[in-house]
């Protein structure tokens, strides 16, 4: 007997139930032979996918390095900023709003507006933000974040988020160097999706900032999570995600420590209170480094990194597109302005090292010097003068003589100006850069279509014409009058350091060139320097602060407007005023730091930019003392500096 | 009488007992570990249910056993007039579930009548061939009013709208119809018939999300995250088992919640991802022993009436668990078919428990003597 049994009274299904069982067999093993191939064949495959499924990697985010001065003073850092959102269909107007309004500690008028704009998406059937959460308020306060985030469940429709948000303790006092923070936009994001950065992502946009932002940022991390198909998170039952693929710690960015003073940064910002526009660098002698470099009008660094919020970050950047001083320009880096008697002791130099003039011969300034058909006028009356007291007393005159009579040429001034790094980029390395400008004759010839004039030169002896400087330019030239001939690059970074403190790099102050020089013509010049500030008749004499040693030079530097004579300074139009200068360094014997100091259109360099010079080295000398423990020295050759002289307002150099 | 009542407990079909109990515990083994991903609460205690409702169809099924299946005989047709109109009922008191409305509520429970007709249908058929023995080959004529027996409920699901369980009424149809004795004219007018009828079903008849199955069906891969989810991830989780499997309660697919419908309508892809490829060998051997010893049961029956009755039995059962299990591993599209035994479900359980029971009425019956047309109507 077969497994199939044949019973005579269902003869008609006769052999039919062998048909029957064998197409179930095909079926069934049908769908075994597809079960090896899904488990067998292609089980790793589907494992891989069902891995795929559950394990999601999310980044994680890093923190950016701060940034610190010399000292270790925070003058940039992160902070978490937290904002509030809501999703306008699920909040209950009648019932969470009032919760909400008063953990937010929200005023009257801003209450109002809020439950207008929420009440204006609820009502509108088609606004697509009904369903989305959209931004309430930026920024709370702690205690609010406290409150929303403990009363979460009587909160529907709220959610608190943290954002990274950059900050600067010191404000407006070094924002061009710090510079700021801007959103990648999404024209750059292409390119920069590359280099990791995400959406919504902020980089580097001025300043330091910008330039160390590969530093700075550091890099994310990320982790794998398992999460199931309704988007929870899960634990690892085990095995699914193998432990060294699991994550990767993310790296915080570097800290920066600069060479920046920022005690003498908030002084010099003190010191150039009253005058409108400028800049200053101060920076060590013997190494180039940066203690000081401030423009003004600044800018807010936070709200342009968007710290205070979408509103604040509006008005922060139409300010600075429309603010007419232009605080976006780093005006002690970026702004190039004709140096004016500030560049008197560079065109000395050039003299005597070429041996054109014998220092002790003195010639006569009667006020003014004809050439040709025009009358050049000095400041005044200066007599018999020799190279110290034109440069002490800021006389035209002999320096004019000096191309007239003595042969000192175009060309011997720009050889010297060009050794002293005019002309040229110093190499900072933040914000755009100008290189001003030491014209040679072939270029003056150049420019003035093939024909070239002695006027030229004229103007090149005293800083004028085509002659421009940056402040950052001047201060490293006077640095190397101070030090003895040596041109430093400017160093503005002094380590980069991990974030508990770690030096990974220290730089050390690079010479650009070893400027060789007659020591005693270049002592002669320093002496000159030293009269210009403490001698009776010095420039810079009547703005002298007892007790504040220092040497310099005042310069008042024409913006190419003719003005009219006797008139008032301050009467004259903002814009055709004069730019006011003071360069120069301290101590005056065993120099330390050097200090450039320019007023945009401030008038007189004796009356504007000098006072503010003599603030800057009284407090980096009381700063000085008060860190190595020492009172601050006593001035070596104390003078009465009282008002001997009586115009200052028209001490001008033309 | 007590002979023969003797002779009925020693006549018990234990083959077809182990095989139907074992897949019923690995069932509740399996949705055990299907519902646990849920934490404590309703859908967890699912196995529980389970558990009572096997043992109460088991007690129904036990009783049927206890009757001689030829009394239904005199029955059938009422039988299925009570099924078609319960399907009907449907209409009017069902319960609208995800767009389908299937189920009649009776108190707390709920009842799905299309689960029960298939066996009405069972019956009405072996009631019909058995009082029409033919030894010539049938034509098309003679399968007509089978074919209005099934087409009726088959219909009425269809409106459910019920694709799966309509195409299960015309499975078992069809199987039965296989073991008549067919001209092969007919057979070659019957296939080709249905070939333009399924194109027109297509267009025609199905519904939009029927359609979309179909078609998802066709092309696995064209919408992962939209209408090809289910199987897409049922069968991602059937391949992730390999070999050995995950193990017990650690499927990751099931763990992590890509599995809908585990209980029901995917219990197979949670079973092959935690027992792997040697588990599913396992399950479907079983359901192959119990589909071929159904039909031997068949074949051994004493009459037509029981005969058919088990062809029919073991047709639903077949077509139930080849079609989920096609389904779940991608050789067809996903209908709503739960697997026998297996599947979570009160009215799907308790069917096949009738189906078995009735198989096991007729094994145990299978080698009884003809009894007496007096002995028969008592």
């Amino acid at each position: 007997m077969s497994f199939f049994a044949q019973r005579s009274d269902t003869t008609e299904f006769r052999k039919r139930f062998r048909w029957v069982a064998l197409v179930m067999v095909i079926g069934f093993f049908a769908i075994l032979g597809r079960l090896f191939q899904l488990q067998i064949l292609e089980g790793a495959e589907n494992h891989a996918l069902a891995i795929e499924n559950v394990v999601r990697k999310v980044t994680l985010a890093t923190t950016r390095g701060r940034i610190v001065d010399k000292n270790g003073k925070v003058l940039a850092d992160s902070r978490a900023s937290y904002n509030v959102y809501v999703v306008p269909k699920k909040i209950d107007m009648a019932v969470t709003w009032p919760k909400l309004a008063s953990y937010l500690g929200l005023q009257q008028e801003e209450r109002v507006r809020l439950e207008e704009k929420l009440n204006k998406i609820r009502d509108d059937k088609d606004d697509p933000r009904q369903t989305q959460q959209i931004l309430l308020k930026e920024d709370i306060s702690w205690e609010s974040v406290v409150m929303v985030t403990e009363q979460q469940g009587e909160l529907p429709g709220v959610s608190v988020v943290s954002v990274q948000v950059r900050f600067y303790p010191y404000g407006p006092a070094g924002a061009h160097v710090l510079g700021y923070m801007a959103e990648v936009s999404g024209e750059n994001l292409p390119k920069l999706r590359s280099a990791g950065y995400l959406e919504g992502d902020r980089l580097g946009a001025a300043g330091t900032e910008r330039a160390w932002e590969s530093y700075l940022r550091g890099t994310r991390g990320w982790e794998k999570v398992l999460v199931d198909a309704r988007g929870r998170k899960r634990n690892d039952p085990g095995g699914i995600i193998e432990d060294e693929d699991r994550r990767v710690d993310p790296i915080p960015g570097r800290d920066l420590r600069l060479t920046i003073d920022a005690d003498l940064q908030v002084a010099i910002e003190k010191a150039f209170k009253g005058e409108l526009a400028g800049g200053v660098a101060v920076l060590e002698v013997k190494t180039g480094r940066i203690l000081g470099l401030y423009s003004r009008p600044s800018f807010d660094s936070a709200a342009l990194s968007g710290a205070n919020g979408k509103a604040a970050l509006r008005d922060a950047f139409r300010k600075l597109a429309t603010d007419p001083l232009k605080p976006a320009v780093d005006k002690t880096v970026s702004g190039s302005y004709p140096p004016g008697s500030t560049f008197k002791p560079f065109t000395a130099l050039a003299a005597l090292e070429k041996g054109l003039i014998d220092p002790r011969t003195t010639s006569q300034c009667r006020g003014f010097i004809k050439f040709g058909r025009k009358i050049y006028g000095c400041t005044h009356v200066h007599g018999a003068t020799s190279l110290h007291k034109a440069i002490a007393q800021s006389c035209n005159v002999y320096f004019w003589g000096l191309v007239t009579e003595q042969q000192v040429g175009m060309d011997v001034i720009a050889d010297l100006g060009q050794r002293f790094g005019f002309g040229q980029k110093t190499g900072l390395g933040i914000n755009a850069e100008a290189s001003g400008r030491m014209p040679t004759r072939a270029w003056m010839t150049y420019r003035n279509k093939g024909r070239y004039l002695q006027g030229f030169a004229l103007n090149a002896a005293i800083g004028q014409g085509a002659t421009t400087v940056s402040v950052l330019q001047l201060a490293l030239a006077y640095g190397a009058l101070a030090n003895g001939g040596t041109l430093f690059q400017p160093q503005l970074v002094r380590a980069v350091e991990t974030s508990n403190g770690t030096v990974v790099q220290e730089f050390s102050p690079r010479l650009r060139r070893q400027i060789s020089l007659d020591p005693d013509n270049l002592r002669l010049v320093q002496k000159a320097l030293y009269g210009g500030v403490n001698e009776e008749g010095g420039t810079a004499n009547r703005a002298r602060i007892e007790g504040v040693d220092m040497a310099g030079k005042t310069g008042t530097a024409q913006v190419g407007h003719k003005l009219v004579r006797g008139l008032e300074a301050e009467k004259v139009w903002y814009f055709n005023r004069d730019h006011a200068w003071f360069a120069g360094y301290a101590p005056s014997g065993a120099p330390e730091i050097a200090v450039v100091v320019l007023v945009e259109h401030g008038g007189a360099g004796g009356k504007h930019a000098a006072p503010i010079a003599f603030r800057v080295v009284a407090a980096w000398t009381e700063l000085t003392a008060a860190r190595t423990g020492q009172k601050p020295k006593e001035d070596a050759s104390p003078r009465s500096s009282a008002g001997k002289r009586g115009d200052r307002s028209r001490q001008r150099t033309p | 009488m007590m002979r023969q009542s003797d002779g009925l407990a020693s006549r018990f079909d234990w083959p077809l007992f182990i095989a139907a109990v074992s897949i019923a515990l690995l069932g509740v083994v399996n949705l055990y570990s299907a519902t646990s991903v849920y934490g404590a609460g309703a859908v967890s205690e699912r196995y529980i249910t389970q558990i009572y409702w096997l043992l109460g169809s088991g007690i129904v099924g036990a009783l049927i056993c206890a009757f001689d299946y030829r009394h239904m005989e005199r029955y059938a047709y009422l039988v299925y007039a009570v099924a078609v109109f319960s399907l009907v009922l449907v209409f009017v008191l069902g319960r609208d579930v995800r767009g389908a409305v299937r189920w009649i509520p009776i108190g707390s429970f709920q009842f799905q009548p299309s689960e029960f007709t298939k066996l009405c249908l069972v019956i009405a058929l072996a009631k019909f061939l058995h009082d029409d023995p033919k030894n010539e080959g049938r034509t098309l004529k003679d399968l007509v009013i089978p074919a209005l027996l099934t087409a009726v409920p088959a219909f009425l699901i269809l409106r459910q709208p019920d694709l799966g369980t309509a195409m299960i009424h015309v499975f078992i149809f069809l199987t039965i119809a296989a073991v008549t004795k067919i001209s092969l004219k007919s057979i070659i007018l019957f296939v080709t018939t249905s070939a333009v009828g399924a194109y027109v079903a297509y267009h025609f008849v199905l519904l939009d999300y029927q359609r979309a199955r179909v078609e998802v069906f066709l092309n696995p891969e064209a919408d992962i995250l939209g209408k090809g989810w289910h199987a897409h991830h049922a069968r991602v989780a059937i391949g992730n088992g390999q070999f050995l499997g995950n193990g017990y309660l650690k499927g990751m697919q099931n763990q992590f919640l890509f599995l809908p419908d585990q209980s029901t309508d995917f219990p197979f892809p949670v079973w092959a991802e935690e027992w792997g490829f040697v588990g599913s060998t396992v399950m479907i051997g079983l359901y192959l022993f119990l589909c071929l010893w159904a039909i031997r049961i068949a074949s051994q029956a004493r009459d037509r009436f029981g005969a058919v009755l088990c062809v029919g039995a073991t047709a639903m059962i077949f077509w139930h668990a080849v079609i989920n299990i096609s389904m779940t591993c991608g050789l067809m599209p996903v209908v709503g078919v739960t697997m026998p035994l297996f599947s979570y479900g009160g009215s799907s359980v308790s069917n096949t428990m009738l189906a078995v029971a009735l198989l096991m009425s007729v094994s145990m019956r299978r080698n009884m003597v003809r009894p007496s047309a007096a002995e028969l109507r008592y």
